[in-house]
């Protein structure tokens, strides 16, 4: 295989093609996708309904927003003038396929009216990362060598290895395509996939002490400003009202007090049990520069291993947190000596 | 003589030993029962737990939980129907489940998992419930008082 850069072109002639195809052929009325950003180390969410449009779509390693985010029903969801639904087609990495597959699965969306335009996703790059080592100075320009990524600003220019500078949820995907749920993906789709996942880049932070693991926590979240970015841009995060935003009762404070933060992230990791689908696209929002993917693997690794579920794999499978079983494991309740 | 700490205001027993606070969710239908049994019966169990009745363990929220925590508690207990004997069918075995992540969670943010703990106790096992709660209340007492959540203001 070629480099990133190249393997970029061709993921985006991809796109280009498959979605200039589908609305000529009247198979959807519009098509999310991703186009330039306004600022560096970005890019945007684009609505596409002419053809002669399409050649705005992108893909640069930089489309870190889970476009599923769009159809999940807290976002105004997508109708003509006539109020008539729209047909859409969505550019689908693997983990926005798995969101798209879970929001059915949660019975929000409705398959028959989506089509995924799926790629082979080559990862997304740590953005805060990059950010933190440039620091004060300002970045004008990102772009893709070979296989480093180059950051230009007015008077310096640096580089960076794309491997080593991806998300850390990337690194360890195993999901790279869509899965193929109703016939409903066109381009590259994975039919009934299996994945095997060991977990061994979280079994270091496991391995620590409860005293080590809290000093961190502390210290990783004590940045955190309470802006709920993360929440916002999560696509299973569709709540009509949050239970943080709620004031009837007010469960938890709403200060920035490490208690109130820990309130807030430790309960949103709990809802996120068996239905985040791992796309990172909170940790790439997060203004502070948070990295929340720890919690998302050790989520996934719960679920995994308890309840032996994956997130957004395919549409029958009912998610653990909305059954039961009279023989789930039950190890850690109290037993008499 | 002692100055006036946020210790002085946790219970103290006659050694002047600290004593843990344990709130204790009980089920309505039998783990409550089963501690009314345990009392009738003059079983002896330590007085560490505070008791909150709720309809089936199946409702406890994990907010509660958390919430408990925050708000200082030592530990925190919740009791229901064993697997199969809820009286509304499942509500446990829903609750199994949460408690199952819940716990596992707490662990990864570095909460000792020994402060929250989970056990069944039917209305005939009183004997059993009184076992249990010196069980928790030893785990507890073992990790001293919950200072983790002190909020500063
Ligand atoms: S919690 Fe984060 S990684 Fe998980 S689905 Fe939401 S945005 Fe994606
Ligand atoms: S954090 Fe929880 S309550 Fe808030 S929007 Fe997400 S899932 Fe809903
Ligand atoms: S995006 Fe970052 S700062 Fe904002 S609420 Fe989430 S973790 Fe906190």
């Amino acid at each position: 295989m070629g480099d990133i850069e190249s393997e970029n072109q061709d993921i985006e002639n991809s796109i280009k093609e498959l979605a200039r195809n589908l609305l000529r052929d009247k198979e959807v009325d519009v098509i999310i996708g991703y186009t330039k950003g306004t600022v560096p180390l970005s890019s945007s969410p684009v609505f596409i309904t002419r053809e002669e449009d399409t050649d705005k779509l992108l893909w640069n390693n930089l489309c870190y927003v889970n476009l599923a985010n769009y159809l999940a029903p807290r976002i105004p969801k997508l109708y003509d003038e006539e109020g008539q639904k729209l047909k859409v087609g969505i550019v689908a990495k693997g983990c926005v396929g798995r969101a798209l597959i879970h929001l059915a699965v949660e019975n929000q969306i409705n398959f028959e009216n989506i089509k995924m335009i799926g790629i082979s996703c080559n990862g997304i790059i740590n953005r805060k990362r990059i950010e933190k080592e440039i620091g004060e100075r300002e970045i004008l320009e990102t772009s893709i060598l070979g296989n480093s990524i180059i950051v230009k600003g007015r008077d310096f220019e640096e580089t960076f290895p794309f491997d080593e500078y991806l998300n850390e949820l990337c690194k360890v995907c195993k999901v790279k395509s869509p899965p193929n749920v109703d016939d409903s993906c066109v381009g590259e789709c994975l039919e009934n996939p299996v994945i095997e996942d060991d977990f061994n880049d979280i079994s270091d932070f496991e391995s620590k002490t409860s005293e080590e693991k809290w000093v961190y926590i502390k210290d990783t979240l004590s940045a955190c400003t309470r802006c709920y970015a993360c929440r916002e841009v999560c696509p299973m995060c569709y709540c009509n009202l949050c239970f943080v935003d709620q004031n009837k009762p007010i469960w938890f404070g709403k200060t920035t007090d490490f208690t109130d933060i820990f309130a807030f992230h430790f309960n949103r990791a709990m809802h996120l049990a068996g239905r985040c689908v791992a796309c990172g696209a909170c940790s790439s929002v997060c203004p502070m520069g948070i990295d929340l993917n720890l919690i998302t693997r050790k989520l996934e690794k719960i679920v995994k291993e308890r309840y032996n579920f994956t997130s957004g794999m395919d549409k029958e499978t009912v998610p653990p947190m909305m059954s039961f079983s009279m023989d789930d494991k039950e190890e850690f309740m109290m037993e008499e000596d | 003589m002692n100055e006036i700490t946020s210790e002085s205001k946790q219970m103290k027993n006659t050694d002047d030993e600290w004593e843990p606070k344990i709130l204790a969710f009980l089920c309505n239908w039998c783990s409550y029962a089963g501690a009314d049994l345990a009392g009738v019966s003059r079983i002896q169990y330590p007085p560490n737990i505070r008791v909150v009745r709720v309809p089936c363990s199946g409702r406890i929220n994990p907010y509660f939980i958390v919430k408990a925590l925050l708000d200082g508690w030592d530990g925190v207990l919740v009791s229901g129907c064993h697997p199969g004997d809820c009286h509304y069918l499942t509500g446990n075995l829903v609750a199994r489940r949460r408690f199952g992540i819940l716990k596992d969670l707490l662990e990864f943010f570095g909460i000792e998992p020994d402060r929250v703990n989970f056990m069944w106790a039917s209305a005939a096992e009183g004997e059993r419930f009184a076992v249990l709660i010196r069980k928790t209340t030893k785990l507890v007492k073992k990790m001293g008082p919950n200072k983790k959540f002190e909020k500063k203001w």
